[in-house]
């Protein structure tokens, strides 16, 4: 596929809605920073994939960017404090998360100084002619961006050093930027996008040398034209730099506003045609995809030396004074923020962490910010819904029309609520995104993506549950199997010891008899037949025992059964 | 303060309740006309069927212990109601409006679960029994339209006294009110080849301009409040239009070899209640087949099978028979008209 099919047509995603965006309540103005609060509590787990191991212990003194979560296995990032203090607890503490289960947080009590640890960048600010981005290998800024903690910015959370990592060795053709942002309310990739274009187009050159992409896409909704002329300046601005690094310009192209155009799926089928297989990863189709704000973050890794540290976020919904965006540091309350911007506390009926689509209620406003805050909504009574009692389906099918995976969710919703585990998996469940279009269509007000995620997690359990079945099972099997040999190889000692025995007892009966030792012809052809059915069982021992020993192996077979015992192992 | 609630939280656009109502504002124009064409009949069989459905519906959610307001307040029963009553003919007894809204709502809607659970359209599967149990007065009771002067001597007052207490002024006998429906006459002369197409027309008692006469504009009242529906987005194009093409088409086909035996198919769509049935009663969501391509099949079934049972079956009109008919097949084509789910079968040329 040339660039030039993807420049000239847009595709489009089935289903999906038109919503009020109410963008405008927070994508004016610039981005305020917030103030340094008291007290960070940072996360010791903000992203996909093992928790992070605390490096510092109770009563140090941290700078602003040093590590204190080491990251464990390769697919974690690490955290770092994010600004400077002294540690004064390390314990679990309420995060927001959609399990609202604790987690062990690093507490920091700031000293107001805000005093940066050593950064070092990869490539200095003052190089105009953008060398040294020819000198950087591909390694070197992975194993920056690893370093930095930078994850899935849009709410994946995923650690980037190990996307990337993959993406380089897959043949990745495409990389696509995803800045549809098409959640309402939120505008904080409009806001650093508005602010930053620079950064950003820097940060999508030092993630486009990582992977080799050829072609790069910039997907923007077509409701943020402030946004895309910004980047569109940006992107001429560094017409050289990119000439020079790239075979292909970096396009912006802008998507029809429609939710959830922001979805990987949605924007890769909207932007390429292309779909990305189920159960598969967008790379499977030579497809990168990366959140706008990630890029911006690596380039603060690479051209500042900077770790995450910090991010932005929307502050918005009727109840709040002043909506905004606030670049924060990570670990700061809500509730600080929230006081930052204004609330009335009378007027609060809903706090909700993320879009009013897929976020979700916050347990307490007394939690920190993380590297998933993309957006705080305090809505003022009546601006969401409270919904009403469910009532029964009605199969109107809105459920359907509005999926933008084409799943049929009113049927997944009869399975669900018949617990017909099995049936819901054949409704294909698991390609859900649980982006609530259905939910939201629903005349009958039934929370079908809450119905979703309950199937999902019970499926879920299930098969841990067969799993841990299979292994008893397993194991069983095993053991009987070891105790019929044993009982077998007694057996068969038992018996050798019998012949034996009964051999030498005939060997001194016929001495006895014989006395001269010439044998009689009658015992010399008894002795005869017992020789040969002894011969006989000897052999068929051997060949049983051959049967299941190992001992006549070459080194390749050996090396293999070695390699399945350990697997075998490690499973259990 | 805290409100435990997952995600979606914006507003939900529409309810069941709202839809209903949008619905039966819908009807409006289709009613009015009937009343004008038909009579006031029309009119008091809404009435009588709302009161009887709504009184059945209470006593069987109170039997079943569900809320009774919560579902009253979702105004099925009403349409449903309606939906029947503009099926009877207008000079309908109240018995027969009873037994109907009896059959719709405890038998076909509440015994099968209510609200959502019900396989088969309940003011059709009422029809359907009526038309079954009391032939005589389901077929009979037809008010002359308006432009034979048919009803125009029955007062409001005097078409209750008939419909509850079976009592015509003492100048007026039934066969002066009532006329044979040209569905009917179609039905029993053309087709049985009794009469010829250019015959009945020349009586001037069965054709309008499009249809039947008569029925044609209530008929095009109903295509007005259908295509609001469609407009509106609370019905989808695929029954309606499907439904419409394949009558059209079909009648064409067979319209086409002996045009003085076979009704044209402006007859066949804007004759007795194709309309009705195409927008308001096919698109019955809780019966209906679910997906695109279910729906389709569905609506083209009903269109083909109105066409079949009014030229080759025993009934005049054929809308309850055939939705019905279809209803029993919409398990079988909502499981074979599954869309194809976002990366699942490909096409190789995509990768």
């Amino acid at each position: 596929m040339s660039i030039s099919t993807h420049i000239q047509r847009l595709w489009s995603f089935p289903g999906g809605l038109k919503l009020d965006g109410r963008k405008q309540l927070s994508n004016e103005g610039p981005i305020e920073s917030a103030e340094i609060p008291r007290l960070l509590e940072i996360s010791l787990s903000q992203h996909i994939g093992h928790p992070t191991e605390a490096v510092v212990k109770v009563g140090d003194n941290v700078k602003k960017g040093q590590l204190i979560g080491h990251a464990e296995g390769t697919v974690s990032a690490p955290v770092h404090a994010s600004s400077s203090g002294t540690v004064t607890a390390i314990e679990e503490r309420l995060v927001p998360h959609p399990s609202g289960l604790p987690a062990l947080c690093v507490i920091i009590e700031t000293d107001g100084y805000d005093r940066w640890d050593n950064c070092t960048p990869l490539i200095s600010l003052d190089d105009p002619q953008h060398k040294n981005l020819h000198a950087l290998s591909a390694e070197q800024i992975t194993d920056k961006v690893a370093e930095a903690g930078i994850v899935g910015l849009g709410g994946a959370l995923y650690p980037s050093a190990a996307k990337l990592e993959t993406a380089r060795k897959k043949a990745t053709d495409t990389l696509i930027i995803n800045a549809a942002e098409c959640e309402p309310y939120i505008t904080c990739d409009d806001a650093l996008m508005h602010n930053r274009p620079e950064e950003i187009i820097l940060g999508i050159l030092l993630i486009k040398k990582i992977v080799g992409a050829r072609y790069c896409l910039i997907g923007i909704e077509d409701n943020k034209p402030e946004a895309f002329k910004a980047l569109s300046d940006a992107i001429a601005g560094y017409e050289r730099a990119i000439h020079e690094h790239c075979e292909q310009t970096i396009e912006i192209i802008q998507v029809p506003t429609r939710y959830p155009a922001g979805g990987e799926k949605q924007l890769i089928q909207v932007l390429t045609g292309k779909e990305v297989p189920t159960q598969g990863l967008p790379m499977d189709i030579g497809i990168i995809c990366h959140n706008i704000t990630t890029a911006a973050t690596v380039y603060q890794a690479v051209y500042r030396g900077e770790p995450l540290v910090s991010r932005i976020v929307t502050i918005t919904g009727g109840a709040i004074k002043k909506p905004q965006n606030m670049e924060v540091a990570i670990g700061t309350s809500i509730r600080e923020i929230m006081d930052q911007a204004g609330w009335d506390k009378n007027k609060v009926d809903k706090i909700i962490m993320g879009g009013p689509m897929m976020g979700f209620a916050l347990p307490s406003i007394d939690v920190p910010v993380t590297k998933a805050t993309n957006c705080i909504l305090v809505s003022e009574p009546g601006e969401l819904a409270t919904p009403p009692p469910a009532m029964p389906c009605i199969r109107c099918s809105r459920c359907a029309d509005s999926c933008p995976m084409s799943l049929l969710p009113q049927q997944m919703y009869w399975y669900a609520k018949a617990r017909d585990l099995e049936k819901i998996h054949d409704y294909n469940i698991f390609d859900c995104i649980e982006c609530g279009c259905c939910s939201y269509v629903c005349p009958s007000n039934i929370p079908l993506v809450q119905y979703f995620r309950y199937a999902k997690n019970e499926i879920w359990d299930d098969e841990r549950e067969r799993n841990k079945a299979n292994l008893a099972r397993e194991r069983h099997e095993f053991r009987q199997e070891r105790l019929e040999k044993m009982k077998k190889a007694r057996e068969e000692a038992a018996r050798l010891r019998k012949e034996k025995l009964a051999k030498k007892k005939a060997e001194e009966k016929q001495k006895a008899a014989g006395g001269d030792g010439e044998k009689s012809p009658a015992s010399s052809h008894a002795d005869l037949i017992q020789e040969a059915i002894a011969r006989s069982k000897a052999k068929k021992a051997q060949q049983q025992a051959q049967k299941r020993n190992t001992e006549n192996l070459t080194e390749a077979q050996q090396r293999q059964v070695d390699e399945a015992e350990q697997r075998r192992r490690g499973k259990h | 303060m805290f409100v435990a609630q997952s995600s979606p939280f914006l507003k939900p656009e529409l309810s069941v309740s709202k839809m209903m109502l949008v619905v039966l504002l819908a009807l409006i124009p289709g009613i009015i006309t009937s009343v004008w064409v038909f009579g006031f009949g029309v009119l008091v069989n809404i009435v009588l069927a709302i009161t009887f459905s709504l009184l059945f519906e209470a006593v069987m959610l109170y039997l079943r212990k569900r809320p009774i307001k919560v579902y009253l307040r979702d105004n099925s029963a009403i349409l449903t109601a309606v939906l029947l009553a503009l099926a009877l003919p207008p000079l309908a007894p109240w018995w027969l409006t009873l037994v109907g809204s009896f059959f719709a709502i405890v038998i076909a809607k509440q015994l099968y679960g209510g609200l959502g659970y019900n396989p088969f359209n309940p003011a059709m599967a009422a029809y359907a029994i009526l038309l079954v149990s009391f032939p005589a007065e389901m077929t009979t009771l037809w008010t002359a339209p308006v432009m034979l002067g048919g009803h125009e001597s029955l007062s409001l007052l005097q078409t209750l006294n008939y419909q509850l207490f079976n009592q015509l002024p003492d100048t007026l006998t039934l066969d002066a009110v009532s006329y044979a429906t040209p569905l009917g006459v179609v039905r029993t002369s053309v087709i049985n080849g009794l009469a010829s197409i250019s015959e009945i027309k020349s009586t001037g008692h069965t054709f309008g301009m499009l249809g039947g006469i008569g029925t044609e504009w209530v008929s095009l009242a109903f295509l007005a409040g259908g295509l609001f529906l469609l407009k509106k987005g609370v019905i989808q194009w695929y029954i309606p239009v499907s439904m419409l093409a394949t009558m059209g088409f079909v009648s064409l086909l067979f319209g086409s070899f002996e045009l003085d035996s076979n009704p044209s198919p402006l007859f066949h769509l804007f004759s007795g209640a194709t309309m009705l049935g195409a927008f308001f009663i096919a698109t019955d969501p809780v019966t209906a087949a679910t997906t695109p391509k279910g729906q389709i099949i569905y609506g083209a079934g009903i269109g083909l099978l109105i066409y079949i049972i009014r030229t080759w079956g025993g009934y005049p009109d054929a809308i309850a028979f055939s939705v019905l008919i279809m209803n029993m097949c919409v398990p079988l084509l909502d499981y074979y008209t599954q869309p194809r789910v976002y990366g699942h079968n490909i096409d190789k040329e995509q990768q």
